[in-house]
C-alpha cells in the first residue's frame, strides 16, 4: 500500500488463477465445435530439395478424408517482418528444412488424417544442404533463397558511432575474444494449436495459441486475400510463449484454408516433434569482441562482430541481427563503438525470437569479457562495471535514450546479499560465484510495419449495474497481462482486479494491441488502460460532484466508492454513481492509447534497441562444479531486477523466478542440436528442460526506479532477467575452476576437456577460435547524439 | 482395429465408452469424455502436462491404454473438488501464483495430491522428487514448491 495505491502494488492471484487450478481454462486444443475435423500437416523428409511431383489422388480418396492441400493452394508468400515475406504455408516448388510443412489434410479423424498423410506422394531431386555458418559464407553451395550458388547471406549490419579507431588508441589494455552461443529452443509446455471456423455467410474465424493476434490477422488477409473484416483471430489464453508464438505460422494458415474447402471447423495440433520444426528459437550466434580499457577499468572502445545462423526463414531474423548488437551500450558507457553483424541460412528450421531476443548471446558475451578484463587489470569484477555504468537520463552513443535506470541500485543489493566480493576468488576449489548484469526493453520503440497509429489501444465500458469491461488485444501467454490490465484499471476506478470483466485478443471485439512480444504490453497496454480508466473515473467524479456540489477534485474512487477525501462514509457507491454520470452525460464508454515517442537515431537500424524505458537486473549464481566429471551445480542465485514500479509484485516475482530457470537451463544444458541437417532429438526427452530437482533457490530484489513514462512507474519484467544469468554462471565456472568456457551451453564435457588443457600447461580454455574470414561493407558512420558524454 | 465397450468411473461418474484398443486414456478422457482439464504437451510421457490419478497413483494418460483403465477408477484435475469446494492444492496454486501460463498446472496439482495423499507433511525434496517428471516452462518451480507446502499446512491444520 505504498504511495497511496490501492491495488497498485499489492501481491494479488491473478485474475483467472482460479480457471487455471481447476482445469477449466479453455486452450486452443481443448475447443471443439460441432463437426470439428482434424488437420495435419505432411512435412519435409528432406533437408534442401526441389519437389519434382506431388500426387495426392491417394489421400484425397481414402474414406474420412475431406481435403486434401499443398501449395500450389496457398501460393502467397507471407512472413512476420515486411521486409522478409519469403515463407509459404505449404512449400511452393522447394523445401528448405527437415519439417518443412509440404501438403495438408482434414479428415473426421486423428487417425484417417494420419493414414491420409502417408498416401501422399511426393518426389524430390535433392540440392546440397547448407549447414553452417561456414558452409554458408561460402560461394559454393545452393542458394537457399535464389537461384544459383553463392553466399547464403539474408542480411548484414555495419555501423560505428564515434571513432573506434581512435578509442583503441587511447587504451592501456586490449582484449580480443571469440564466443560461440549455440542456439536453444523455448519448449512451451503447450504445443501450438489452431481451429478455424469458415462459416456459410463467408467469415472466418480462428482461434490459436498465438502472442501476436493482430500480426496473424494481417497475415491470414494477405494470404487468404480474405478482407481483414471477414477474418476475426481469437488469442487463446497460451501455455507458453517465450517468442515462440509470435510468427504467423503455417498451421494456422492452413487450418483456415482447410475449413474453407470443407465448411466444416477444422483444428491442427502440432505434435511436440512438429515444434521442434517450427522452431523460431535462439539464434546460434558466433561472436568476436574487441574491446579497449584504461588502467581504471573505462571502456574506451568496443568493436563488436556477430555471425548469426538463422536457419531456412527470415522471421524476425532482421531485427534479431540488429537486437545482437544494440544494447551493449545500455548498461555500459561506450564511447566509441563499431558494430558489424551477418545472418545467413542454413537448412534448418529458421530461428527467430526467444526470451531476450538477440540480446542474450551479447551479453553472455560482454559479461565474460568484462569478467576477463577485471582480472588482467586486477579489479574486482563489479568495481569495473561500476566504472563504466551507464548514467540515468542519459544518451548512448547509438542513440538509445536511457531514463530511469536502477541498475547501479540491482548491483549493490545483489553484491551485499550474496557476500560476492568477500568470496570471489576465495572459495575452495570447485566452489564459485559470478557477477552479470543486464538491460532489455520495455516495448520495441516502432512497431513491426510502418505505421502512424498507436501502439496499443483499450477500452473500457461501464454496465449500468456498475460492471467494468475493459478490452485489449494483448494476448495473456502466461505472464499475466490480464491481471495487470485489470489491476491498473481497478486503481482508477476503485475497484477490485477481480471485479472487471476483461476481454482480451479477439480481433473482432478488442482494439489493436500489437502483441505479447519485445516485453511491450505492461508499458503500452498498460499506459491505454491508465488513460481510459482516468477518462472514466473523469466523467463519474464530475457528475458525482454535481449531484453533491462538491469540487471533483476532492472526490477520491476507493473500495467501491466516490467520496470525499477523507471522509469514506461520503459519496455514493460506485454503481450509483456510474449510473449518475450515464444519466447526466450518457454511455460510459472510454478509450486509451499509447504510441512510443519518436526515439530513432538517424541510421538504418535504428529502429532496433530503442525503447520508451529499459529495466535493468544483476545477478550473482554461486555454483559447485565436479572437477573430475565437469558437472555444475547451480547452489543459489541472487537476482535484483529494476521493474521500475510493481504493479504486481507477486507476479514479477514469477517471471524474475521464471527468467533465472530459462537463463540456467539455457546456460548448462538446452541446445536444438544437429547431426547435419537433421535434428538430434526433437523431443522432450532429448532436448533437456530443468526440473524442479535442478532449480536452486533464487533470491530476488525488486529496485522500484519509478519510470516518468512507465503506467505508475513500471518497466518490464518478462525478458530482462534472463540475461545476466547465462553469463553470472558462466564466470561463477571459471571462479570454481579456473576454466573459461566461452561457448553455451556449458556442459560437462567442455569443462573436462578445459581442465584436461589446462593441466597439460594450456591456458583452460574451451571455445571457439576464430570467425568467419568475411568481408563486411565499409562501415556506416554516425556521429553520437547531441549531449553525447563520454566517461 | 479392435474395439470394445469399456467401462470406468472417472470423478465419481461411471462411463462406459466403445473404443479402439490403440486408443490413449488421454485420448479417452479429453475426446470421447470431454474432460479437457488434463493437457496434451509431448505425446511420449515426458513432460507430465497428462498426469491423472489411477486408483489414486499418477499416471502418464499418453502412456496407458484404453484397455488399461477397465473397471478402474481414474481421478483427473476436474475431480478434485470436494463438495464444490476446490482442493487445498488449488487454493494454495492460486494464491501463491504457482500456475503463470497454467498449462502445466492440472498434472502438477494432480501429481502433488497423491504426494500428499501418501505423505501429508514432505520435505522440499521429497516434493522436488514427486514432481521431478512434471516440467514447468514458467515459474522455476519455486512457487510450486511454495504452494505445496501450504496446501500440506492447512491440511495438516
Amino acid at each position: 500500500m505504498t504511495s497511496g495505491h490501492s491495488v497498485v502494488g499489492r501481491p494479488l492471484p491473478r485474475v483467472d488463477a482460479m480457471e487455471q487450478v481447476t482445469g477449466r481454462l479453455r486452450y486452443a486444443d481443448d475447443l471443439t465445435l460441432p463437426g470439428t475435423l482434424v488437420g495435419r500437416q505432411l512435412r519435409s523428409t528432406q533437408a534442401h530439395a526441389l519437389i519434382t511431383r506431388i500426387d495426392t489422388s491417394r489421400a484425397e480418396n481414402l474414406p474420412g478424408v475431406k481435403a486434401v492441400i499443398t501449395g500450389a493452394d496457398l501460393p502467397i508468400s507471407y512472413g512476420i517482418l515486411p521486409v522478409s515475406q519469403d515463407e509459404n504455408a505449404l512449400a511452393l516448388h522447394r523445401v528448405r528444412h527437415i519439417g518443412d510443412p509440404v501438403a495438408a489434410v482434414a479428415a473426421i479423424d486423428a487417425e484417417t488424417a494420419e493414414k491420409a498423410l502417408d498416401l501422399i506422394d511426393v518426389l524430390y531431386q535433392p540440392l546440397e544442404p547448407v549447414v553452417t555458418i561456414e558452409e554458408a559464407l561460402g560461394e559454393d553451395r545452393p542458394l537457399i533463397h535464389g537461384e544459383g550458388t553463392g553466399k547464403n547471406v539474408h542480411r548484414v549490419a555495419a555501423l560505428e558511432f564515434g571513432d573506434v579507431d581512435a578509442g583503441m588508441a587511447e587504451a592501456d589494455h586490449i582484449r580480443e575474444d571469440v564466443y560461440f552461443f549455440r542456439g536453444n529452443t523455448h519448449a512451451a509446455l503447450e504445443t501450438h494449436s489452431a481451429m478455424a471456423d469458415y462459416d456459410a455467410d463467408h467469415r472466418l474465424r480462428l482461434w490459436s495459441s498465438t502472442q501476436v493476434p493482430h500480426y496473424l490477422h494481417r497475415a491470414l488477409e494477405k494470404v487468404l486475400e480474405m478482407p481483414a473484416g471477414r477474418i476475426r483471430v481469437i488469442a487463446t489464453p497460451s501455455g507458453g510463449g517465450f517468442g515462440g508464438k509470435t510468427d504467423p505460422f503455417s498451421h494456422e494458415i492452413v487450418a483456415a484454408k482447410l475449413s474453407m474447402l470443407t465448411g466444416r471447423p477444422v483444428k491442427i495440433t502440432l505434435s511436440r516433434e512438429e515444434v521442434f520444426y517450427a522452431h523460431r528459437g535462439r539464434h546460434p550466434v558466433l561472436m568476436w569482441v574487441k574491446t579497449g580499457f584504461l588502467r581504471d577499468g573505462r571502456i574506451t572502445a568496443m568493436h563488436f562482430k556477430t555471425f548469426l545462423d538463422g536457419g531456412a526463414y527470415g522471421s524476425y531474423g532482421v531485427a534479431s541481427l540488429y537486437y545482437t548488437g544494440a544494447l551493449q551500450t545500455s548498461t555500459y558507457r561506450i564511447p566509441n563503438y563499431r558494430f558489424e553483424g551477418v545472418r545467413v541460412f542454413t537448412n534448418k528450421p529458421a530461428c527467430g525470437p526467444k526470451r531476450g531476443h538477440g540480446t542474450p548471446q551479447p551479453r553472455f558475451a560482454l559479461e565474460s569479457q568484462m569478467d576477463k578484463a577485471a582480472e588482467d587489470l586486477g579489479l574486482d569484477p563489479v568495481e569495473i562495471r561500476l566504472r563504466n555504468l551507464v548514467q540515468p537520463f542519459s544518451m548512448t552513443v547509438n542513440h538509445l535514450r536511457i531514463t530511469s535506470c536502477g541498475l547501479s541500485e540491482c548491483m549493490a543489493k545483489v553484491r551485499e546479499a550474496s557476500n560476492f566480493s568477500e568470496s570471489h576468488g576465495r572459495l575452495p576449489f570447485g566452489r564459485g560465484v559470478g557477477f552479470a548484469v543486464g538491460a532489455y526493453m520495455s516495448g520495441a520503440g516502432l512497431p513491426i510495419y510502418w505505421n502512424d497509429m498507436p501502439q496499443s489501444e483499450v477500452q473500457i465500458k461501464v454496465d449500468r449495474g456498475g460492471g467494468v469491461s475493459v478490452y485489449s488485444m494483448a494476448a495473456d501467454v502466461g505472464q499475466g497481462s490480464t491481471s495487470m490490465l485489470a489491476t491498473v484499471v481497478a486503481e482508477c476506478l476503485g475497484l477490485e482486479p477481480a471485479d472487471l470483466a476483461m476481454v482480451t485478443a479477439d480481433t473482432d471485439l478488442t482494439p489493436v494491441d500489437l502483441g505479447s512480444y519485445s516485453s511491450r504490453v505492461t508499458f503500452m497496454a498498460g499506459n491505454a488502460a491508465l488513460q481510459a480508466g482516468t477518462k472514466i473515473r473523469n466523467r463519474v467524479m464530475q457528475a458525482v460532484a454535481d449531484k453533491l456540489e462538491v469540487d471533483p477534485a476532492d472526490l477520491v474512487a476507493k473500495a467501491g466508492r466516490i467520496v470525499v477525501r477523507g471522509d469514506p462514509d461520503s459519496g455514493m457507491a460506485w454503481a450509483e454513481a456510474v449510473r449518475t454520470a450515464i444519466a447526466s452525460v450518457g454511455p460510459l464508454i472510454e478509450s486509451g492509447s499509447y504510441r512510443a515517442p519518436d526515439l530513432a537515431g538517424p541510421y538504418k537500424g535504428a529502429g532496433v534497441g530503442i525503447s520508451p524505458a529499459y529495466s535493468y537486473s544483476a545477478c550473482v549464481a554461486l555454483v559447485s562444479c565436479d572437477g573430475e566429471t565437469g558437472q555444475v551445480d547451480v547452489e543459489r542465485v541472487w537476482l535484483a531486477h529494476d521493474i521500475g514500479k510493481a504493479i504486481n509484485p507477486l507476479l514479477v516475482e514469477g517471471q524474475i523466478e521464471g527468467g533465472v530457470y530459462m537463463g540456467l537451463g539455457e546456460a548448462l544444458f538446452e541446445e536444438h542440436s544437429f547431426r547435419g541437417a537433421l535434428h538430434r532429438g526433437p523431443s522432450l526427452l532429448d532436448y533437456k528442460i530443468p526440473t524442479a530437482l535442478e532449480m536452486p533457490p533464487v533470491e530476488t530484489y525488486l529496485i522500484e526506479s519509478i519510470d516518468p513514462e512507465g503506467p505508475f512507474g513500471a518497466k518490464e519484467v518478462g525478458q530482462g532477467p534472463l540475461l545476466p544469468v547465462i553469463p553470472a554462471i558462466a564466470n561463477a565456472v571459471y571462479d570454481a575452476l579456473g576454466v573459461r568456457i566461452d561457448e553455451v551451453p556449458i556442459t560437462p564435457d567442455k569443462i573436462v576437456a578445459a581442465l584436461r588443457d589446462k593441466s597439460r600447461g594450456g591456458s583452460g580454455r574451451f571455445g571457439p577460435e576464430t570467425v568467419p574470414e568475411y568481408q563486411f561493407p565499409p562501415v556506416v558512420r554516425v556521429e553520437p547524439p547531441a549531449g553525447f558524454v563520454a566517461p | 482395429m479392435t474395439q470394445r465397450v469399456l467401462e470406468f468411473r472417472v470423478n465419481e461418474e461411471t462411463h462406459r465408452v466403445l473404443t479402439s484398443d490403440h486408443t490413449t486414456l488421454l485420448d479417452l478422457l479429453r475426446v470421447d469424455l470431454g474432460l479437457t482439464g488434463t493437457k496434451h504437451g509431448c505425446d511420449l510421457g515426458e513432460c507430465g502436462s497428462c498426469t491423472v490419478l489411477l486408483d489414486g497413483r499418477p499416471v502418464l494418460s499418453c502412456l496407458l491404454l484404453a484397455p488399461q483403465v477397465d473397471g478402474r477408477v481414474v481421478t483427473t484435475i476436474e475431480g478434485l473438488a470436494e463438495n464444490g469446494r476446490p482442493h487445498p492444492l488449488q487454493t494454495a496454486f492460486a494464491e501463491l501464483g504457482a500456475a503463470q501460463c497454467g498449462y502445466c498446472t492440472p498434472g502438477m496439482i494432480v501429481t502433488s495430491k497423491a504426494l500428499l495423499d501418501a505423505t501429508p507433511q514432505p520435505t522440499t525434496h521429497q516434493i522436488q522428487v514427486a514432481l521431478a517428471g512434471n516440467l514447468c516452462r514458467c515459474t522455476g518451480y519455486s512457487k510450486i514448491l511454495d504452494a505445496v507446502h501450504l496446501a500440506a499446512s492447512r491440511s495438516g491444520s
